[in-house]
């Protein structure tokens, strides 16, 4: 039972997250063409570009390798088997066991390393700079996110998401001068690894601002399809990451023989978790509309407050907590 | 049965021994037969493929230690052989690293060079101080072993930057040699074997020592900075198989003798702060060795950055064990020891496949500069695909092997600040960000050599004339490859073989965490399962393939990149100008300027010629090992100040002469003197 619960839920979080992560894209679209008074695409239409993308025939660069073809689908397949780790609104999945944060970044470093890969055997100069720095800004993201981890793991006893995540839902820990100051860091975070204002801009035109596009210009057709998307999943595996790990409210719980709770705490959980990522949205949309691209050699700089905080969010712990010392 | 493992391992070291006298015999410079390097080739591979399955099934029946007594040695005592669980670990990263190089050795590369006799020597030597049981062997195994690889990297020696790169290289390891002599007379007091050290060890200022004088020797043989500097100049210089032997196998002896010195022989009953000079020495070499890695422009030279930075890990996940260990935490201390006797065996694999391939890259392309490379995977595939394989450990990257160690690693970090106070505590937390740092750093690294030297365009026409390795080469790196693959979804079953080990130093286990599944840094909590992340990615893939056959139109049409507009290049630039691509300098400049000016001086100049002036604008850039800068090179000044100095005793009168002999005479005497008083 406790299995077929998991699965099931596991079933429907990946079938959830993959219909919502080019929603969840219109939506901030929508809502940042709204505030600076433009009407903006409607909200499905990234799902449209996708099934216009997937009728085209690819033309693919001469001279490239079997490793330029092959880039697009590791990109997605890394990132969906991230985007299975996470939960979204019940904790209990069948991935639960190794739902690991370092595995996590583990994924998503591999989907950035085969887009990054790609980028360099298409042989151009645009493919070769995007590569580069979406190298060197994941050099300075990379601390930031395994100090969170750490702190977490700190606190937890563990790098397990189910178990931190567990631990955070059920309140124990109360308010965390740490978990804010890590939130803070983890929004940094996720920004730079989703590419979004003010370290990288999804909607360049200007070719030598592009970071994550510049990896991309040479792919067409069902290729681009499958990067666009998983560059949407990425967005939402980073938002449901800092929803579950930051503001678990509402997701469904596992009861006391750690099973999955019944489908009627899922449906809160759904509802919760949608609330969640519309506030994130708005957020994320409010923060871009109001905010100018970074130059390139100014976000190490953002990182490095990140990192900042990150420290003193582990710090903080071992002060006020004056932490455990001996054997556990 | 047992008792035969021993015996089969000394015959291979004898043979090996004697193949090096019979080889110069055959063939000397210029007239080498090709039969010769095929038996000493051939001989080598036998012998390791041989001392590997005797190894395995050592370890593989609980590995009892065994001791043999050789009737050779100094001063008519006889050399004692032990093989315990150490041994076995470190001996199979040395066999199955070896026979791979022996393997490549047979590649046809015209006539064998001179320096060819001297490869079964320094497997011989390697193995030799992996067996020994007493200071004695220890040493003369080491010795060889130095001696035997300064004599291979000296193979191309009409190139004047080998010889500076042997020359080098010869000064580390006399340091080296100077100072493990020195550390074993010191633990040598009351007998030479490693027996009678155990049962007497060094205490007081005799301990601090002899720490001080094997971090000194066996770093400077490992790569540790700030003795680092030998690595990339004569890692570039040796030949393909060997640079790959010294990278994966040699770096890993020394590690042996650190392990073997620091663990088991100073005894458990050392201070706490021990930890601190090996964790400093390990943050550092991994710190500037990723950085390095990510400016070099000789691909053998990022390699051997690289080992500098994955020897670092292996020390801080030693230095964590050690400290674990004297603050009694047998959990966290089993944990780190695996992570770092895991990373040993992953690394010792994956980097010697990465040299195997360079060495072709460098036979079948004509160049290791990443400025001359460039879609090197299109005409080497099988080349090309096991660097990339090894490129994905050097990244880190789940679900290979070298994700697995750096989680183990990681997990044994984390749980570093149970060991103590506050301060300790907030150094834990830093290390933790610098580990981050340097993965990134190696993942930025290992994608920059992948993407500039096999992917993309080639930058030369030799380059786009590259030709596969030979059938010995793909083999070889097949044979590591599939190595490589099974430890990155199988490191369970690894630190299964690292169990007795980690009995033997530290008391300690990881059998109840380690399945054939997967790893758990605590018992009866999730850990990482690899197999299961293979499985993850592999259906998710599977599932994309399947949607994409029923929902998008397949097939491709191909056609000239289209480079925001640059347009189809013209008929007599069939690749387009291969300038235009990003190469190893561009790559780097960001992390150059960033963190390169900070650590490493680096500075890049413009020098622009006026408007009207028809020069070339020309881009210089630098960058300087601070410990070049700051300990060598002030060493260097010294050591000419002071050859200096005696130069002017050559040109004293006689009267000066005399004044001066009998001084020194009259102080000789005094010095005398004051002994007999004390």
């Amino acid at each position: 039972m406790k299995t077929v619960a998991g699965a099931m839920v596991l079933l429907l979080h990946l079938a959830l997250m993959l219909a919502a992560a080019p929603v969840v894209v219109g939506l901030i679209r929508q809502i940042k063409a709204r505030m600076v008074g433009r009407m903006g695409p409607p909200l499905l239409q990234p799902w449209r570009d996708l099934a216009r993308l997937l009728r085209k025939q690819p033309v693919v660069a001469d001279g490239t390798s079997w490793l330029f073809r092959a880039a697009p689908a590791t990109n997605l397949a890394a990132t969906v088997a991230a985007a299975s780790l996470v939960p979204s609104f019940a904790l209990g999945m069948s991935t639960a066991g190794i739902s690991d944060l370092l595995v996590i970044a583990g994924l998503l470093a591999l989907a950035r390393a085969a887009m990054a890969l790609a980028a360099m055997d298409t042989g151009t100069a645009f493919g070769g700079i995007g590569a580069s720095r979406e190298m060197t800004f994941s050099v300075f993201a990379e601390p930031v996110f395994f100090l969170i981890v750490f702190t977490l793991a700190l606190l937890a006893g563990t790098t397990n998401l189910d178990a931190v995540a567990t631990l955070v839902a059920s309140g124990t820990l109360g308010l965390r001068i740490s978990m804010a100051l890590a939130l803070v860091a983890a929004l940094a975070v996720a920004i730079a690894e989703c590419g979004r204002i003010p370290v990288d801009n999804p909607a360049a035109h200007l070719e030598l601002t592009m970071v994550h596009e510049a990896m991309a210009l040479e792919y067409s057709g069902r290729h681009l399809a499958l990067v666009e998307m998983a560059a949407c999943l990425r967005l939402l595996v980073w938002m449901a990451l800092i929803a579950v790990v930051f503001v678990p409210f509402g997701i469904a719980l596992r009861d006391a023989d750690g099973a999955s709770l019944a489908p009627w705490f899922w449906l809160l959980g759904i509802a919760a978790w949608l609330i969640k990522l519309g506030a994130m949205s708005i957020g994320l949309a409010a923060f871009e509309a109001t905010r100018a691209k970074l130059r390139v050699f100014r976000v190490p700089e953002l990182l490095g407050m990140a990192l900042l905080l990150g420290l003193l969010a582990a710090i903080f712990l071992f002060v006020s907590q004056g932490f455990a010392q001996g054997p556990p | 049965m047992n008792g035969f493992i021993l015996p089969i391992l000394t015959v291979a070291v004898g043979v090996l021994l004697a193949l090096g006298p019979v080889l110069a015999w055959t063939g000397s410079e210029g007239s080498g037969t090709a039969i010769g390097s095929k038996i000493g080739g051939w001989g080598t591979l036998v012998c390791c493929g041989i001392g590997a399955c005797a190894t395995l099934l050592h370890l593989a029946t609980g590995a009892v230690p065994v001791f043999l007594a050789v009737p050779l040695g100094l001063a008519s005592q006889s050399t004692i052989l032990v093989l315990d669980s150490v041994s076995d670990l470190f001996l199979l990263v040395v066999l199955l690293t070896g026979a791979a190089a022996a393997a490549a050795s047979l590649d046809d590369h015209g006539h064998p060079p001179a320096t060819a006799p001297a490869f079964p020597v320094f497997v011989a030597g390697m193995v030799l101080t992996l067996v020994a049981g007493d200071a004695f062997a220890a040493v003369a195994g080491f010795e060889l072993m130095s001696l035997a690889s300064f004599i291979l990297v000296l193979t191309n020696h009409r190139d004047v930057g080998v010889r500076a790169a042997g020359l080098l290289y010869f000064g580390m390891a006399s340091i080296s040699a100077i100072c493990l002599i020195a550390a074993f007379a010191l633990l040598a007091v009351e007998g030479a074997s490693f027996a009678a050290i155990r049962a007497h060890p060094p205490e007081a200022w005799r301990a601090v020592a002899v720490l001080v004088l094997v971090l000194v020797g066996t770093g400077s043989k490992a790569g540790l900075a700030p003795l680092h500097i030998w690595l990339p100049p004569a890692h570039s210089a040796a030949p393909g198989h060997v640079s790959a032997l010294m990278s994966g196998a040699m770096t890993k002896v020394a590690i042996y003798l650190l392990v073997r010195i620091l663990f088991d022989l100073c005894g458990p009953a050392q201070p706490i702060w021990w930890f601190l000079p090996l964790l400093a020495m390990g943050v550092a070499s991994a710190l500037l060795g990723a950085l390095r890695a990510n400016l070099e422009t000789d691909i053998k030279a990022v390699l051997a950055c690289s080992t500098i930075e994955n020897i670092g890990l292996v020390t801080i996940g030693l230095a964590v064990a050690m400290a674990a260990r004297a603050a009694d935490l047998s959990a966290l201390a089993g944990l780190a020891l695996g992570a770092a006797l895991l990373h040993v065996l992953v690394h010792g694999l994956f980097k010697s496949l990465l040299f195997l391939g360079a060495g072709a890259v460098q036979h079948g392309a004509g160049s290791r500069q990443l400025t001359r490379l460039g879609g090197v995977i299109q005409r080497m595939p099988i080349t090309g695909c096991g660097m990339l394989l090894g490129a994905f450990c050097l990244a880190g990257l789940p679900p290979s092997a070298g994700f697995a160690s750096e989680w183990a690693l990681f997990q044994a970090v984390f749980g570093a600040v149970r060991i103590g106070g506050l301060g300790l505590q907030i150094l834990i937390c830093v290390l933790a960000a610098i580990l981050a740092l340097v993965t990134a750093l190696a993942a930025s690294a290992a994608i920059r050599l992948v993407g500039v030297a096999l992917l993309g365009r080639p930058r030369t026409p030799r380059a786009a004339a590259a030709e596969e390795a030979g059938p010995p080469t793909r083999w070889a790196i097949l044979f590591l490859g599939t190595l490589v693959v099974l430890t990155g979804l199988f490191p369970g079953l690894a630190l299964h073989l690292a169990e007795p080990a980690l009995h033997l130093l530290a008391n300690t286990t990881m059998a109840d965490r380690a399945g054939a599944f997967g790893i758990v840094p605590t018992a009866e909590l999730p850990g990482y399962a690899p197999l299961a992340v293979a499985l993850l990615l592999g259906v998710a893939a599977i599932v994309i393939a399947v949607v994409l056959r029923a929902r998008a139109v397949m097939g491709h049409r191909t056609g000239p990149a289209w480079d925001c507009g640059f347009g189809a290049p013209p008929a007599w630039l069939p690749f387009g100008d291969p300038l235009t691509q990003y190469g190893g300098g561009s790559f780097a400049q960001p992390l150059r300027r960033i963190l390169g000016g900070v650590l490493l001086g680096a500075r890049a100049q413009v020098d622009m010629p006026e408007p009207g002036d028809t020069r070339p604008a020309v881009f210089t850039e630098q960058a300087q090992d601070p410990v070049e800068a700051y300990l060598f090179a002030p060493i260097g000044r010294l050591r000419g100040h002071l050859s200096a100095l005696t130069d002017r005793m050559h040109f004293l009168t006689v009267r000066q002469t005399l004044t001066v002999i009998v001084t020194v005479l009259i102080a000789f005497l005094g010095i005398v003197a004051l002994v007999e008083q004390l």
